[in-house]
């Protein structure tokens, strides 16, 4: 039997019920897709051997629609979670991976995104170890949700925590802002508007090791500005500093689409979600060559310092607009809706 | 011409503002009466940058901070009714009597957010054993899309789409704000896409009626701070005209097809304004020949008495007789996530841009 040839158009309630159907779900998809010494033991779970700390992070994916410009759900599921544990100062190794399906999901879907799976975790270096399928009735789920849980041994240089961070540190992004957010805003039901924009969900891994090698503990932290934004990410930290943070609005990368995108339907970038960036905090001293060497790696051509710490204004960011003005950053509340005019 | 970037230069925008510096030589009081100027205005921090005796006041502008609360209420009976409610996004979160749309939502009402109420017609096609409405909000900028939407239905014979009007205009809103004896307003930037539709006619008699300077103004930080200075240079001079700062947008005469569509739909009716009470005359209502198409006459919602937050000092700031931060219950009873009155409720109500852009900057 075919991975593509199951006797289903589409996944049915009988494909998590934990009998012949599921098995061959697992057997001719996903077994056969991944392909490793861990799954291949078809155990329960797979035992890993560790030394030193590791890092362990978890996320659930709920993103509708499934498939968008630049990716699917599969992709940022592997992906997402792989950053997190990278932002640990880690290099992921192992993933788990689960999935709730709805019924009547159709099975090309299901195996286009585990084939999508499969590439980002191969392209990100990680290895898919254990998981799980569920199938709940149509009208229970939202076509598929998935979870991956991400482990990785912490790079022996990093020394990563929000109590490094002092005044003067500066703030560099890896690059541009808002792209996975309007991406997919520009795929929503009643929201339709013909874009380019693709999101911007990658794997972040080998730029942070890299990172790490060159210049370990001098790196304070790292942070993927995903839901909420950059806004919510830096008034997070200032609000765990208890520093201030200064930003230049024009140092912030924003593609010209993006922007105008943003214009039309009455959103601030700084709130719109991210998947293929990251916030560094480093000391002043080594900003200018972490840009430089970031500007050279393929995942952040457009890094930028946006901005600093100060012990002014403790607890705010205040950003510094392009006209020379000053606001408040704040952190989203709630989910950002457009406005009417 | 890069619309983005040209109006947003700083060499520029910093000469109007010395310019302004220089040619302001007493305290002026600038009404700026669009939502989306406070916005620009605030976020962009042209009010920090602005000298001390040139005063910024808020106008009432935000369709979403004047919608009244009962209009919000009466949604949310249609959407627990089963109906499929369209609206703008920025008018879901804001709190009715009881709940928010939003909140009706999550215990199991259709509501769509959409950007084109042609889109709630689709819907109501494709949904034929369902009402849909559509929560028409907004002033002279969103009117002509709702009276083409009710054209739509109407040609298209969908019969189970209406509307739930609740659209204001601007010029007799000024016209109360002028008329409040605690009223200090020198000079007012009109709202530039209001003018863009309805053209610069209806103001002339505003401007020699109350010998005030309207200068039409546009949204980027250039267009606001040439607006301010050609407010000032009026008023320093003890002139007073009808000056058009966004002549890029608007026309003398308007979108005429626009004013068409609407005149044919609606007809100027009185009209409550939350936190200011009702202006004679102040917006539209569908004509006789389109009640078909009227929410609340179809479902016969008419009656819905909703009190205000009696803490609340909207209708001062709406009126630009307090700012919001002159307010007790400002960023501490009343933030967005808890907005005790309109003004806390939409980013370009006047309270909720100073909370998210400016409030520690200009209260410390």
């Amino acid at each position: 039997m075919s991975r593509n040839d199951l006797g289903f158009d589409t996944i049915n309630l009988g494909h998590g019920s934990g009998g012949l159907m599921t098995r061959d779900l697992l057997d001719h998809i996903i077994f056969e897709t991944f392909n490793n010494p861990y799954l291949n033991q078809k155990h329960d779970g797979s035992i890993i051997t560790v030394d030193g700390e590791l890092a362990i992070s978890t996320d659930s994916f709920v993103v509708s629609p499934i498939f968008f410009k630049g990716g699917n759900i599969g992709e940022l599921a592997v992906n997402g979670t792989v950053n997190d544990v990278a932002m640990c100062g880690a290099d992921p190794k192992f993933l788990s991976l689960a999935f709730v399906v709805e019924e009547g999901l159709p099975m090309e879907d299901f195996v286009k995104i585990v084939d999508s799976i499969k590439k980002a975790a191969d392209t990100a270096g990680v290895q898919i170890i254990t998981g799980d399928t569920k199938v709940v009735e149509r009208g229970k789920g939202d076509k598929i949700f998935i979870n991956t849980t991400g482990f990785g041994k912490v790079h022996p240089k990093a020394n990563i925590s929000s109590n490094k961070i002092k005044s003067g540190d500066k703030i560099i992004i890896s690059g541009p802002v808002a792209q996975h957010g309007m991406a997919i805003m520009s795929q929503r039901d009643g929201l339709e508007f013909e874009s380019t924009i693709e999101s911007d969900t990658t794997n972040l891994n080998f730029l942070v090791k890299d990172l790490l090698d060159v210049f370990g503990a001098k790196i304070h932290l790292f942070r993927d500005p995903t839901r909420g934004g950059v806004a919510s990410v830096l008034s997070e930290l200032a609000d765990d500093t208890n520093l201030g943070i200064k930003l230049q609005e024009t140092e912030i990368p924003l593609d010209d689409q993006v922007a105008a995108a943003c214009e039309i339907l009455g959103l601030d970038p700084l709130f719109v979600a991210n998947e293929g960036i990251f916030i560094t905090v480093v000391g002043a001293e080594i900003a200018d060559e972490v840009v430089k060497l970031m500007k050279k790696h393929e995942k952040s051509p457009r890094a930028s310092c946006i901005g600093e710490f100060t012990s002014e204004h403790p607890k705010k960011v205040v950003m510094h607009s392009v006209i020379g003005g000053k606001r408040m950053v704040t952190p989203l509340l709630g989910e950002q809706l457009p406005r009417i005019c | 011409m890069k619309y983005l970037s040209e109006y947003r230069n700083l060499e520029a925008t910093k000469k109007y503002l010395d310019l302004i510096a220089k040619t302001a030589t007493k305290t002026w009081n600038i009404m700026e009466i669009c939502g989306g100027q406070t916005h620009g205005l605030v976020k962009n921090g042209i009010i920090n940058l602005l000298p001390e005796n040139v005063r910024m006041i808020h106008g009432p502008g935000c369709p979403v901070c004047v919608t009244p609360l009962n209009l919000i209420d009466k949604a949310i009976e249609l959407l627990e009714n089963g109906v499929i409610v369209c609206s703008f996004g920025d008018m879901v979160r804001v709190p009715g009597s009881k709940k928010s749309l939003l909140e009706a939502k999550a215990n199991g009402g259709d509501l769509r957010i959409l950007y084109s109420p042609l889109e709630a017609v689709n819907i109501a096609k494709q949904n034929p054993d369902k009402e849909v409405v559509f929560f028409a909000v907004g002033f002279e900028t969103t009117a002509p899309a709702n009276a083409l939407s009710v054209l739509h239905a109407k040609k298209e014979n969908v019969s189970n789409y209406s509307i739930l009007v609740s659209h204001v205009l601007v010029p007799p809103a000024m016209e109360g704000i002028l008329d409040d004896e605690l009223c200090t307003i020198d000079a007012f930037l009109g709202a530039g896409h209001v003018c863009a539709i309805m053209g610069t006619e209806e103001y002339y008699p505003l401007v020699d009626k109350y010998k005030i300077p309207i200068v039409i103004t546009g949204f980027e930080p250039l267009d606001l701070v040439q607006g301010i200075y050609m407010a000032i240079v009026q008023l320093e001079k003890g002139e007073y005209k009808l000056e058009n700062q966004y002549s890029r947008v608007v026309k003398e005469e308007g979108n005429v097809a626009a004013k068409k569509m609407m005149e044919s739909v609606f007809e100027i009716a009185d009209r409550e304004w939350r936190g200011i009470g009702t202006i004679p005359e102040s917006g539209y209502r569908l004509k006789k020949e389109f009640l078909a198409y009227d929410a609340e006459t179809k479902f016969g919602i008419s009656s819905i008495a909703t009190p205000e937050n009696s803490t609340c000092i909207a209708g001062q700031i709406l009126k630009g007789i307090k700012k919001p931060h002159q307010c007790t219950q400002f960023g501490k009873a009343c933030t967005p996530a808890n907005p005790l009155g309109a003004p806390m409720v939409s980013s370009e109500g006047a309270c909720a841009a100073y909370y998210h852009f400016s409030n520690n900057l200009i209260t410390s």
